[in-house]
């Protein structure tokens, strides 16, 4: 048996042809690399095995059809996790110099420009003792903030970056992604409750406060865009705007609302409530030590990132630019983190200029300005529709 | 920004929590204790606890002669330094009878309006944390730090500045320092236009001050309430004026007093002493410049007290101080008693924060603006 024998077992096929393909006629960027991925690795496993035991049946099952679709899955979603934790550490990157300056300070120093900042705030939190109090509801203390933190990667994974760049292409993608957005707060306030803290308890109260304050206006507003674009789909949703307008242009209401209820949401400053540090300690978060606040803190950056997206996707025409499109696909991933990072910037913005609300004038602003604001968004929306503009 | 809601104590039938904020809480700036009995969001009942921090600062002195002293009373307050070595310096001086320089006079000012600037550029920041913005705390601390540099030229400490003596300055002016002096002051009184812009001109930050802690000026002196917190609440009295010291009455100044009575009022107070300090500080430098180099800044006073009871006030940045000493002829006191202004002050807490929403209680508690070396001594 030659070397050369090799170029039988790797052999680069398009994804789509395989009949196991998940994502029905749509291209998908990062399944293809991973699917390309895996037929070289497979096939060198398959060829070393194929050496050693020669026409045994391991190697041909390896590289078949299913068990490549399967390895290239499990690859796809390394790929796509791992974009978004870039993606998000470098949010928090770029909070942390740009508050800095604006702070009138150089932010962090440590290596790179500051950017291996978190590395060392994840190995300090990783080598921290793992405390858990003794009288906190054990089994609560934990399923609660995993899902806290596990709903917020999952909703940052789900975002797509592109057409070619998502993980389901749901006709609902966009209603998916908002019930489970709003998820954290319900977690939020049992977790309040099983750490048996008073801190905690009154944090995890605000948290539902809270949501109650900005949840109605904020899906008011998502029903708006949807009414726009006719349709659930954020693809549909980001060509529709391509087609016409940004739609930050007919409802400009609606992206200023729509922004102050996404920080709201991503729970940043002025609306932290839930873990108010100069009243409440920590808030909810005060019983948690170690990586399980490390990971609250990344759950945090995660949930601003999905914000920031919604935001994009919403108002600002996702990947797309006007005029010239996605330019044949050339990076409109680039294009839509790039518009992310902006939109974060605004959050950093309001952050560093801004005081914490209190919980009386939260619910104020949520009734009394947001909503309203809202619906007469909705109403101008209507009116256009009706119009005929739209 | 929007009416504030009516709350009514007794229209909710729910179980009481006491709330303990402190003492490792981030909101006691210091080793302090807040008992907070909340019904809901509410503060019903409030208990200060203090005394982590006693030193036994009083009955040091008794073993200590007097001049040793005055790098203790610095200890006192570390933001307010200067003016606990002064009013120790002036009862000492009151005790012995004895008139200091005019020109140790006009340094003792300078050197107190630097120490208050610097002392409410330090409650600036911490209520720009308490009100969760950290622009605010880390802005006041970038100002405060040329205010502690001019401390340095001068005598060569940032807080601690031990820095007058009994009869006099340590040291005139040091190369340079007027003119420094003169830089600063006016740089801070464009650069305080930022903080104010950042903070006065935000509906949040004056909606989370505005309305609450609403103390009559009834209620104000029978708490004993001084300082910035009890010109905030409508008396005009304040002892640089009233009951000048040391060369005050021969500036021109003003006393800020506002009427309302809440934090806001209290926050405004504090912000308008500081412009008011600038413009002190530029008057007494005008007169030290007027005064020849050789002009004698400290007098050589005796080491023995003699026999009886003297007690001397000032205008701290937190309040009344005073301090009262029983001298017995040697040289070292038999008693010195301390009146600190937040000793008194925080026993106003209960009223202070009583009906606020836990949410104010560290806004409200930052008008006080805490400090517990002088507190628990």
């Amino acid at each position: 048996m030659s070397y050369s024998s090799i170029l039988e077992w790797i052999t680069f096929h398009n994804p789509m042809d395989n009949p196991f393909y998940p994502f029905g006629d749509l291209y998908n960027l990062p399944y293809d690399w991973a699917y390309k991925i895996w037929e070289f690795l497979g096939g060198l496993v398959a060829w070393l095995i194929n050496l050693l035991f020669p026409g045994n049946v391991v190697s041909t099952w390896l590289i078949s059809d299913q068990v490549v679709n399967v390895f290239a899955l499990l690859l796809f979603m390394l790929i796509i996790f791992l974009v978004v934790f870039v993606g998000t550490l470098l949010s928090l990157w770029e909070e942390r110099k740009v508050l800095g300056r604006m702070m009138d300070r150089r932010g962090t120093q440590v290596g790179l420009k500051g950017f291996l900042q978190c590395v060392a705030d994840g190995l300090k939190t990783f080598m921290k003792e793992n405390v858990v109090p003794k009288k906190v509801d054990k089994m609560t203390y934990m399923w609660t903030v995993s899902l806290v933190i596990g709903t917020s990667v999952l909703i940052a994974c789900m975002i797509p970056l592109s057409d070619r760049w998502f993980v389901v292409s749901y006709d609902t993608g966009l209603l998916i992604i908002m019930a489970l957005f709003a998820l954290a707060p319900f977690f939020i306030l049992v977790s309040g409750w099983a750490q048996n803290n008073k801190y905690s308890l009154i944090g995890g109260m605000r948290a539902a406060e809270l949501m109650i304050s900005y949840e109605i206006p904020m899906l008011i507003l998502i029903g708006t865009v949807i009414l726009m674009a006719g349709s659930f789909n954020i693809s549909d949703i980001v060509h529709a705007q391509y087609d016409t307008v940004w739609y930050f242009i007919p409802q400009v209401i609606g992206m200023i609302t729509f922004f102050w209820c996404s920080i709201a949401e991503s729970e940043r400053v002025p609306f932290d409530l839930a873990e108010a540090e100069a009243e409440l300690v920590e808030g909810w978060q005060t019983e948690y030590a170690g990586m399980k606040w490390g990971l609250i803190m990344l759950a945090d950056y995660f949930r601003g990132y999905v914000a920031c997206a919604m935001g994009v996707i919403l108002y600002f025409g996702g990947w797309m630019l006007p005029g010239i499109g996605d330019l044949n696909n050339a990076m409109p991933e680039i294009v839509f983190l790039l518009k992310t990072w902006l939109m974060f910037f605004m959050m950093i913005w309001v952050r560093a200029t801004l005081a914490r609300v209190r919980t009386d004038q939260i619910l104020n602003i949520g009734w009394k300005i947001f909503t309203p604001l809202a619906v007469i968004n909705l109403l101008i929306v209507v009116l256009l529709k009706f119009g005929g503009v739209f | 920004m929007m009416p504030e809601p009516e709350i009514k104590l007794d229209s909710m039938n729910t179980d009481r929590m006491t709330v303990i904020m402190g003492p490792q809480h981030p909101f006691s700036h210091g080793l302090w204790t807040l008992k907070v009995e909340v019904d809901g969001e509410i503060v019903t009942d409030a208990e200060p606890i203090i005394g982590y921090l006693h030193r036994g600062w009083e009955k040091e002195c008794e073993n200590r002669t007097y001049p040793k002293i005055i790098p203790m009373a610095d200890r006192l307050c570390y933001s307010a330094s200067m003016t606990w070595s002064h009013i120790y310096c002036m009862t000492v001086e009151k005790a012995l009878d004895v008139d200091i320089p005019d020109k140790a006079k006009y340094l003792r000012i300078v050197a107190d309006e630097i120490c208050r600037i610097q002392s409410h550029l330090m409650w600036l920041a911490a209520v720009g944390t308490d009100l969760g913005n950290l622009t605010v705390f880390l802005w006041a601390m970038r100002e405060r730090e040329f205010f502690l540099d001019l401390n340095v030229r001068l005598c060569g400490a940032r807080m601690t500045t031990n820095y007058p003596r009994i009869g006099g300055v340590r040291n005139d002016t040091t190369e340079y320092f007027d003119r420094d002096c003169m830089r600063c002051v006016e740089r801070f009184e464009k650069r305080l236009w930022d903080i104010i812009a950042l903070v006065d001109d935000s509906s949040v930050f004056v909606s989370r001050m505005q309305g609450i802690s609403r103390l009559t000026r009834e209620q104000v002196a029978n708490l004993g309430v001084t300082g910035p917190a009890m010109r905030g609440c409508g008396v005009d009295f304040d002892i640089r004026r009233d009951d000048p010291y040391d060369g005050y009455d021969e500036m021109d100044f003003e006393v800020p007093v506002l009427k309302e009575g809440d934090t806001y009022a209290r926050y405004m107070v504090r912000i308008e002493e500081m412009f008011q300090s600038c413009e002190i500080i530029r008057q007494a430098m005008k007169k030290i410049q007027d005064m020849p180099r050789s002009a004698p800044y400290r007098l050589k006073v005796p080491s023995a007290v003699p026999e009886g009871t003297h007690f001397a006030r000032l205008e701290d940045p937190r309040g009344e101080s005073l301090m009262y000493l029983i001298s017995d002829g040697t040289d070292k006191p038999y008693r010195l008693k301390v009146r600190s202004p937040i000793f008194v002050n925080v026993s106003a807490a209960k009223p202070m924060v009583q009906g606020c929403r836990i949410a104010d209680v560290p806004a409200v508690m930052a008008m006080v603006d805490m400090c517990l070396g002088e507190t628990d001594r």
